[in-house]
């Protein structure tokens, strides 16, 4: 009954759609698993129905490859079987387990290509549960697919590109945003000016967003500590310390974020070696320049194996793509093969120094109180997790969610893995990589409880 | 606690005058427009989604994206749907009454 695919790409942000265009030329049908309604991914998603909104409207500065990736997407339909709405949530023995409209299936691959992107990196704050209070990710994602702002009032916090980003396409909306709280100091975005030379035009342009911001009357605060939010059903202010000095505003939304996670679940149920990233702080699937996995016939593209963006999620596709190529004894450019691979470690010389502009958080819980929720799913606190540390001398992330149950939610610990591996290293005075990981478990998200096996 | 808010928390800025899609959150009526998503349809009319298992307290989504799975809403007929990856179908009709939740 099962059928096997000589190709299966799982994902159609940039990545995959690059990786099945590059996959099509060699001649190869891919199968193209798609969690999505329609391809673009995250980054590059399209509304549900037109909204009378322009490619640059949607997109900005990103307009042109936005409409260049849709396009060629659409032209490839009658050379792959996409498979839109469709929830892979196992991988084993070289099968993909995969749901869609409550029917469950089994794809056998001979190769496999993740692109599985990523989620906002959030770390938790008192009042971070309270509606009005989204992800950066969030916030882009109501007004990009949804034409909606979270609020009336919105204040932007935390720290990366997409502070500046999604607060000046709030602006530009038409909606009101109360302020642009940065948890980094402002001498730390002195380093993008040693970033122009990797890519003038995308380091302009996200300087830019500030100052338009400034023009606009925004007020931008640096060295930001969240304290609290104001309201017991819904937003209605934020508390604040930018370095010595406590302010309070008055807002109905709070967006925030730090960076991007890799969503790495599938990789690791696959059977993927993971090696610690100490840029992204956490464990990476480990691959070589081409995408190539140590397991036989599984590469890795895209954010999903280590946050570095969408126009290298486009190289680090078509390059995955031709690794699969050329490992299949087909003829594979070798030269288009090191200009791709020049043009990724390029990308990721960039992102180095974008992380120490928009620089990760340290010591967040120094002045979080324990009664703040860590995990949202099981509503576990922050005290509860450092008293289940302390009370069983935990060295290790799997150890600590199994007794305090953090991170054992629906979610399976995708908003508070991040902030449980950085309380359990600093409360044992331990190095993030020495903790180890939290180990994947299917299935990746929760699966209606009445599935149908096809053809049963 | 089976209130919500009726304090919308999403505001539109397009589609306003898109066909209305109606619903019903505990029997009340309500419409969203072609093109939402379940959790824009209910945000644009209420102040949450559901009330968390332990503690009760309201929450209204957190990531929009279908990972945190933090904005699960139960169907009259007791299915529960991901608000944020769910479009709204005419006559969805949700309620927030799910035992052990009073």
């Amino acid at each position: 009954m099962n059928e096997t695919a000589s190709v299966v790409v799982v994902g159609a942000g940039p990545a995959g759609i690059c990786a099945a265009k590059a996959l099509v030329a060699a001649g190869l049908r891919p199968v193209v698993i798609d969690e999505g309604l329609r391809a673009g991914g995250q980054i590059y998603r399209r509304p549900l129905v037109d909204d009378g909104r322009s490619a640059t409207d949607l997109y900005g500065s990103e307009a042109a490859k936005a409409t260049r990736l849709h396009r060629e997407f659409d032209a490839l339909l009658p050379s792959i079987d996409y498979r839109p709405q469709t929830l892979v949530w196992n991988i084993a023995d070289n099968q993909l387990h995969l749901t869609a409209n409550g029917v469950h299936q089994r794809i056998g691959f001979q190769n496999l290509i993740l692109t599985t992107g990523a989620t906002d990196r959030v770390l938790p704050f008192p009042g971070w549960t309270l509606p009005g209070v989204y992800t950066l990710g969030a916030a882009q994602t109501a007004l990009k697919a949804q034409g909606c702002t979270i609020g009336k009032r919105v204040v932007f916090l935390g720290s990366g590109p997409l502070l500046y980003l999604v607060a000046w396409q709030y602006v530009k909306a038409g909606g009101d945003v109360a302020a642009v709280l940065d948890t980094a100091p402002f001498a730390a975005k002195l380093n993008l000016l040693s970033a122009i030379r990797f890519d003038p035009r995308l380091v302009l342009t996200g300087m830019s967003y500030a100052a338009r911001l400034v023009r606009r009357g925004v007020k931008l605060h640096y060295n930001v500590r969240p304290t609290g939010v104001d309201g017991s059903q819904h937003v209605e202010g934020l508390n604040f310390k930018s370095g010595a000095k406590t302010h309070s505003i008055a807002c109905d939304a709070v967006a925030y974020g730090f960076a991007l996670r890799a969503e790495t679940q599938l990789a690791d149920l696959a059977g993927c070696p993971f090696r610690f990233d100490d840029r992204d702080r956490t464990w990476l699937p480990a691959t070589d320049d081409a995408g190539r996995t140590s397991c036989k016939g599984i590469y890795l593209a895209g954010d999903g194996s280590g946050i570095a963006g969408a126009d290298a999620a486009e190289i680090s596709g078509e390059l995955a793509a031709l690794a699969v190529i050329q490992d299949s004894g087909m003829a594979a450019d070798p030269r288009r093969m090191s200009v791709l691979a020049g043009a990724r470690r390029r990308k990721a010389k960039l992102r180095d120094i974008l992380e120490k502009a928009f620089p990760f958080p340290q010591n967040w819980f120094d002045q979080i109180p324990g009664a703040t929720t860590l995990c949202r799913c099981e509503e576990i606190t922050v005290s509860s997790v450092i008293d289940t540390v302390h009370g069983n001398d935990l060295r290790e992330l799997n150890r600590l969610k199994a007794l305090s149950r953090a991170g054992m939610g629906r979610c399976q610990g995708r908003m508070c893995s991040a902030a449980m591996a950085e309380i359990l290293a600093s409360t044992q005075k331990l190095k993030l990589p020495e903790i180890g990981r939290l180990r994947a478990q299917a299935p990746i998200k929760p699966l209606p409880l009445s599935l149908h096996e096809a053809g049963s | 606690m089976a209130t919500h808010h009726s304090r919308p928390q999403f505001q539109r800025h397009f589609r306003r005058d898109d066909a209305h899609i109606p619903f019903t959150i505990d029997g009340t009526a309500y419409s969203g427009r072609r093109g939402d998503t379940v959790l824009v349809a209910i945000m644009s009319v209420t102040g949450q989604l559901r009330r968390s298992e332990f503690t009760s307290e309201p929450r209204a989504g957190f990531c929009l994206i279908g990972a945190c799975q933090d904005c699960f809403v139960t169907l009259a007929c007791g299915t529960r749907v991901r608000a944020c990856t769910t479009p709204l179908e005419a006559h969805m009709a949700f309620t927030t009454r799910e035992s052990g939740n009073e």
